[in-house]
């Protein structure tokens, strides 16, 4: 059987593909993920799967151009000139009313 | 060439990686399993001239440390013949192809360890050849692959140290000591000089066409000359190569290496090649009972 290992480095992080192990079961799989990812003491915890377990998933379409929820689909950049070149004007309006 | 093998084509001289269950050409796949099986093989001969002086190691911190290096140069050739198997050659099969002289692994692991001072060059000098190599392929455009060669990089990182723990020790040591080294740095020159392979030019090199290799035979070389020949000189040892010398450009110019032995040695004529393929084989048989119990245990 093939087990996929997981390798989280130090604590808080995130965990990530490290390698796969063959071993009959997973008794055998925990030793020899054990020996290969920490006997340096080099990883925080494993996570040791099954391969058949994992479920791969791929592609990703984006029909409808949602661009609502990713970040290149604000640009601020124009309307943040315009509405400070707005309050700009009516600063210098407010002051120019002020001196008469 | 098909287009789809084509845009393949574009797609890893672009720096694209590929995945395990992703479409490839059958010649990449092919390429592939060679070299990474080739690589696993050595891995697993590499332990066999280190491992005949676990018993004569010079003091009890060294027996240690070289039974964990032994260690965990077995624990490279399993993660490397798992990266072959999810290519399609089971791991029997390549023990087998490996004790029948059917496939190849690297030339220094053909010859004897006469001296502790062998242990050491091939700790430091060896290992420092094969790190430089093996750098390169962090960036092979077969993902599972250079991912497993992060983990293998950094212990080869400790057997270099080790190595050069070794070597300064006995060049601290008494002038048989030394002699030892300068003896053993004398055997290994031939062998490390044709390691990297023949100075085919990149551009020409099937293995960096496909991007499974990334850097030239001969830049490998040169990297490892670069790095290496000071810290032997500086040490008061000499390379036995009378043209070995850095031109003004920074290149480094050596003898004619021995390309016919390179040949010879590989394909199974080295000194320790029909020996070391006999132990294997040895022990392939005599723990073949094991593999029978446990996966009879887990069915």
């Amino acid at each position: 059987m093939i087990f996929e290992v997981f390798r989280q480095e130090r604590r808080g992080q995130a965990f990530a593909h490290a390698g796969s192990i063959d071993a009959p079961d997973l008794e055998f799989a925990e030793a020899w993920a054990r020996e290969q990812y920490g006997r340096r003491q080099e990883s925080e915890a494993l996570w040791v799967v099954p391969r058949e377990a994992v479920r791969e998933v791929h592609d990703f379409p984006d029909e409808l151009s949602k661009t609502y929820h990713r970040v290149d689909g604000y640009s601020l950049k124009a309307k943040l000139k315009e509405a400070r070149e707005r309050a700009q004007t009516a600063e210098s309006a407010g002051a120019l009313s002020a001196d008469g | 060439m098909d287009a789809r093998t084509q845009e393949f084509v574009e797609y890893v001289q672009g720096g694209g990686q590929v995945e395990t269950g992703d479409w490839m050409p059958d010649e990449y796949r092919a390429k592939l399993i060679k070299f990474i099986e080739m690589h696993g093989n050595s891995e697993l001969m590499g332990v066999l001239p280190e491992r005949e002086w676990i018993l004569r190691a010079p003091t009890l911190q060294r027996k240690l440390a070289l039974t964990a290096k032994v260690q965990d140069e077995v624990g490279h050739s399993q993660l490397i013949y798992r990266v072959v198997e999810d290519l399609g050659k089971p791991r029997s099969q390549c023990l087998q192809d490996l004790v029948d002289g059917r496939s190849k692994f690297h030339n220094v692991f053909h010859y004897p360890t006469k001296t502790w001072g062998d242990v050491g060059v091939i700790a430091w000098l060896v290992d420092a050849a094969a790190i430089i190599s093996q750098k390169a392929l962090l960036k092979c455009s077969y993902a599972p692959y250079a991912r497993i060669m992060k983990k293998i990089c950094w212990e080869e990182s400790f057997h270099i140290l080790h190595g050069r723990d070794v070597i300064l020790t006995l060049m601290n040591g008494k002038d048989e000591q030394r002699a030892l080294v300068q003896e053993a740095v004398d055997r290994w020159w031939g062998p490390l000089m044709t390691f990297h392979g023949t100075a085919i030019p990149a551009d020409e090199d099937p293995m960096v066409f496909w991007r499974i290799k990334s850097q030239g035979n001969e830049e490998a070389r040169q990297q490892f000359l670069d790095g290496y020949v000071p810290q032997i000189w500086e040490l008061g040892l000499t390379v036995p190569d009378q043209e070995l010398r850095k031109n003004d450009d920074g290149v480094w110019e050596y003898s004619e290496p021995d390309w016919d032995e390179l040949k010879r040695v590989v394909t199974g004529h080295g000194p320790m090649t029909a020996e070391r393929l006999e132990f294997r084989r040895r022990f392939l048989e005599q723990e073949a009972w094991v593999r029978e119990v446990v996966l009879t245990e887990a069915a």
